[in-house]
């Protein structure tokens, strides 16, 4: 099972899929959804919906795993000598960006590189320190002429690193920002499989979280669940991340706690880790998450939210590093709490 | 070494497939400045039939001579430089963190962000940053410098590199018609080319063919070949950068572009390191108008070539350079065309055809 994971992941972590440019990822998703759940649809924003349904007498709770699956990248803005101009979909920060490769998705599909003009060509307030994306450019390789037949401003252009199995079972790429989390999903689904449970489990692939929260804000509108799981990435600690805000790599998933989070159902959650001893970093949130789980927390008149992040080091780089048994341990310990939710959970779940 | 040598093929050396791959089996092998040994060994296979003599130096440089048959023959070395920039391992902080420093002329900001592979077993690893989400706005303005940067193999990376083992990018070489993208085309590019011309190597001349060693951390290789070979006449073949780019400004021209790609090889009237002999420009000039091959005259510029060393060898070698021009080189992917590639070769193997010991006198 382990390596039907990497590959599922190393195929994920392969394909493009922009914020709102969602199709390539959703198919490979989707696919490897189809044979662990009972129906799959997508939503009116791109996220993909799969149910699994419980065991219990209707209806039914149901509970929603929401895991998002876009990228963050880049889009042209502007074409001058067959060179692209970028702006960024997501957060990037361009000091990552030269000299990686891309894919620009225009008539065709163009290999690219992003290139650092020299310094000559550029103002002289930036020559020597980190140059804005404004003035990073896009090559593809090809003639001028040819380049404006096939590249039109709004294309999209999406990293094209492509994924490394490091030492230690650490896997290296672009997106593992949330494909990771994703991954994570199927390996909870493909446990369901041989694990009784009552609850309906709504599995999502949410679509723009990296940009707006589309996904997040309208798939538990449609699915009306009586509480959220959020899965997303969280920083590892590493060379140049060590404070409060980041957990170690490799040894074991983050459990976000404050307001995202609700306290009774945080409280379930470690219990169930506890009593199976799958380790865990209590990860303080004391503001606004960053994930689905603020987005899905005020849907309606109000949905409880866990979040369940996988350690992640490099976020938002095309060489963002997880270990692959955290991501196991986030989808085992989903599975086994979903498996252990009694049909009148909810009633349990009270402020104090 | 010696070897039993093949006849060379008389016919102008092309640039198709089997070049393509022999180019992507040199780009993507590493070869940082000091440990060559990759390289060579790919060359050392690869020529050795077509010479009469071939030796390894106390340097690690490829020294490799080609008799021409015909009289009054003039000795020419060509030098091509195999080694690239790169990084070595400085310290291990464990879990497979390690630091590094550069090797040649890197800018730190081609870094962030980059697989690489790490040692002769190019354990992949990564350089990484911190995430956007933990930066402020201040900092995302400095560039980061290599002091902050670390190589990353993994949590039991520890177990898999030392301090000391060599790394580069990871970048495997693509062929994009019209251009190849790559890392180290500066300067496998000379290499293949030098292959090449061993080849299909002159009668009119000895081939004096040097694959060179440490040219990115001084010309050292270049140097003690040229004293070796005790040449009549130097050439360097490398890579010179295109930096053919717009300016930030589209209304400012770019007058310092270096080179331009689709304009064909640069020939060097002087840089940095050398002022090119005049008679071997006005050859080279001369060959490619008769031969109807496109070329260009590099920009007088800094830089330097192994031809900085080759020229002030003994009591002097009339020395010149010849280069592809390159985008983006000593970067994780760097760009050139394949057609300026394929008349680089065509020109110096013309010119050396049309080489006469009169060019001298």
């Amino acid at each position: 099972m382990t390596l039907d994971l990497l590959s599922h992941l190393k195929q994920m972590l392969s394909a493009p899929g922009l914020s709102a440019y969602e199709d390539p990822i959703r198919d490979i998703i989707a696919e490897a959804w189809r044979p662990l759940t009972d129906e799959l649809s997508v939503s009116r924003v791109g996220s993909l919906h799969a149910l699994k349904r419980g065991d219990g007498a209707e209806p039914r709770p149901k509970v929603l795993l929401s895991a998002h699956m876009d990228a963050i990248g880049l889009m042209v803005t502007a074409i001058t000598d067959g060179f692209l101009h970028v702006t960024q979909v997501g957060g990037v920060d361009a000091r990552i960006l030269p000299g990686q490769l891309v894919t620009v998705h225009g008539r065709k599909e163009l290999p690219g590189t992003v290139v650092m003009p020299p310094e000559f060509l550029l103002p002289p307030e930036v020559e020597k320190g980190a140059v804005p994306l404004q003035y990073l450019l896009v090559d593809v390789g090809l003639q001028p002429a040819e380049v404006e037949e096939l590249v039109r401003v709004g294309d999209v252009v999406s990293f094209a690193q492509p994924p490394l199995e490091l030492t230690g079972g650490a896997v290296a790429g672009h997106t593992l920002d949330n494909r990771a989390s994703v991954a994570a999903v199927t390996h909870c689904l493909e446990l369901l499989q041989r694990r009784k449970h009552a609850w309906d489990v709504w599995a999502v692939a949410s679509a723009q979280e990296e940009t707006n929260f589309a996904g997040a804000f309208t798939s538990p509108f449609a699915i009306q669940p009586d509480f959220a799981i959020a899965l997303d990435v969280t920083f590892a600690k590493g060379p140049g991340s060590t404070d409060w805000r980041t957990v170690p790599l490799g040894k074991g998933v983050a459990l976000a706690w404050g307001p995202n989070i609700h306290p009774a159902l945080y409280e379930a959650l470690t219990k169930t880790a506890d009593e199976l001893d799958i380790p865990y970093s209590p990860e303080p949130a004391p503001g606004m998450t960053g994930t689905d789980a603020a987005a899905i927390q005020i849907v309606q008149a109000g949905i409880p939210c866990l979040l369940v992040s996988t350690p992640l080091r490099y976020m938002h780089t095309p060489v963002e590093m997880v270990a692959l048994k955290d991501i196991q341990r986030a989808g085992r310990l989903i599975a086994e709490f979903i498996s252990g939710l009694p049909v009148d959970f909810m009633q349990t779940v009270e402020w104090k | 070494m010696s070897s039993q040598k093949q006849p060379s093929m008389q016919l102008t050396p092309e640039i198709g497939a089997q070049q393509v791959e022999l180019l992507a089996r040199l780009c993507n092998a590493m070869a940082v400045s000091g440990d060559e040994q990759e390289v060579r060994q790919i060359v050392l296979d690869e020529i050795q039939p077509y010479c009469d003599q071939v030796e390894v130096d106390g340097l690690g440089n490829v020294l490799a001579m080609h008799v021409g048959s015909q009289a009054q023959k003039v000795r020419v070395m060509i030098a091509a430089h195999m080694d690239e920039v790169g990084f070595m391992l400085t310290n291990d902080e464990g879990e497979g963190v390690f630091s590094f420093e550069t090797v040649g002329g890197i800018d730190p900001r081609q870094l962030v962000g980059k697989a690489v592979i790490v040692g002769r077993e190019h354990v992949p690893a990564v350089i990484g940053a911190k995430p956007i989400h933990l930066t402020t706005a201040e900092e995302r303005k400095k560039a980061l410098k290599v002091e902050e940067l670390r190589i990353d193999l993994g949590p039991e990376g520890s177990s898999k590199a030392k301090v000391g083992d060599r790394a580069t990018f990871a970048t495997q070489l693509e062929a994009l018609e019209p251009s190849i993208r790559a890392k180290a085309l500066d300067n496998r590019l000379g290499v293949i080319n030098l292959i090449e011309l061993l080849r299909h190597a002159p009668e009119n001349i000895d081939l004096l063919a040097a694959f060179t060693v440490q040219e990115e951390v001084g010309l050292r290789g270049a140097r003690v070949a040229a004293y070796r070979f005790d040449p009549q006449i130097g050439m360097a073949i490398d890579a010179t950068p295109a930096h053919d780019l717009p300016a930030y400004d589209v209304d400012v021209e770019n007058t310092r572009y270096n080179t331009k790609l689709d304009h064909g090889p640069a020939i060097y009237l002087m840089d940095g390191a050398t002022i090119s002999d005049r008679r071997l420009a006005e050859w080279l000039m001369q060959t490619a108008e008769a031969e109807g091959i496109p070329y260009q005259i590099r920009q007088p510029n800094p830089g330097g070539t192994d031809a900085g060393a080759i020229h002030r060898a003994r009591a002097g070698v009339p020395s010149i350079s010849v280069s592809v021009p390159v985008r983006y080189a000593h970067s994780a992917a760097s760009l050139i065309r394949q057609e300026d590639w394929a008349n680089t070769l065509k020109l110096v193997y013309h010119a050396l055809t049309r080489l006469t010991p009169e060019i001298l006198s």
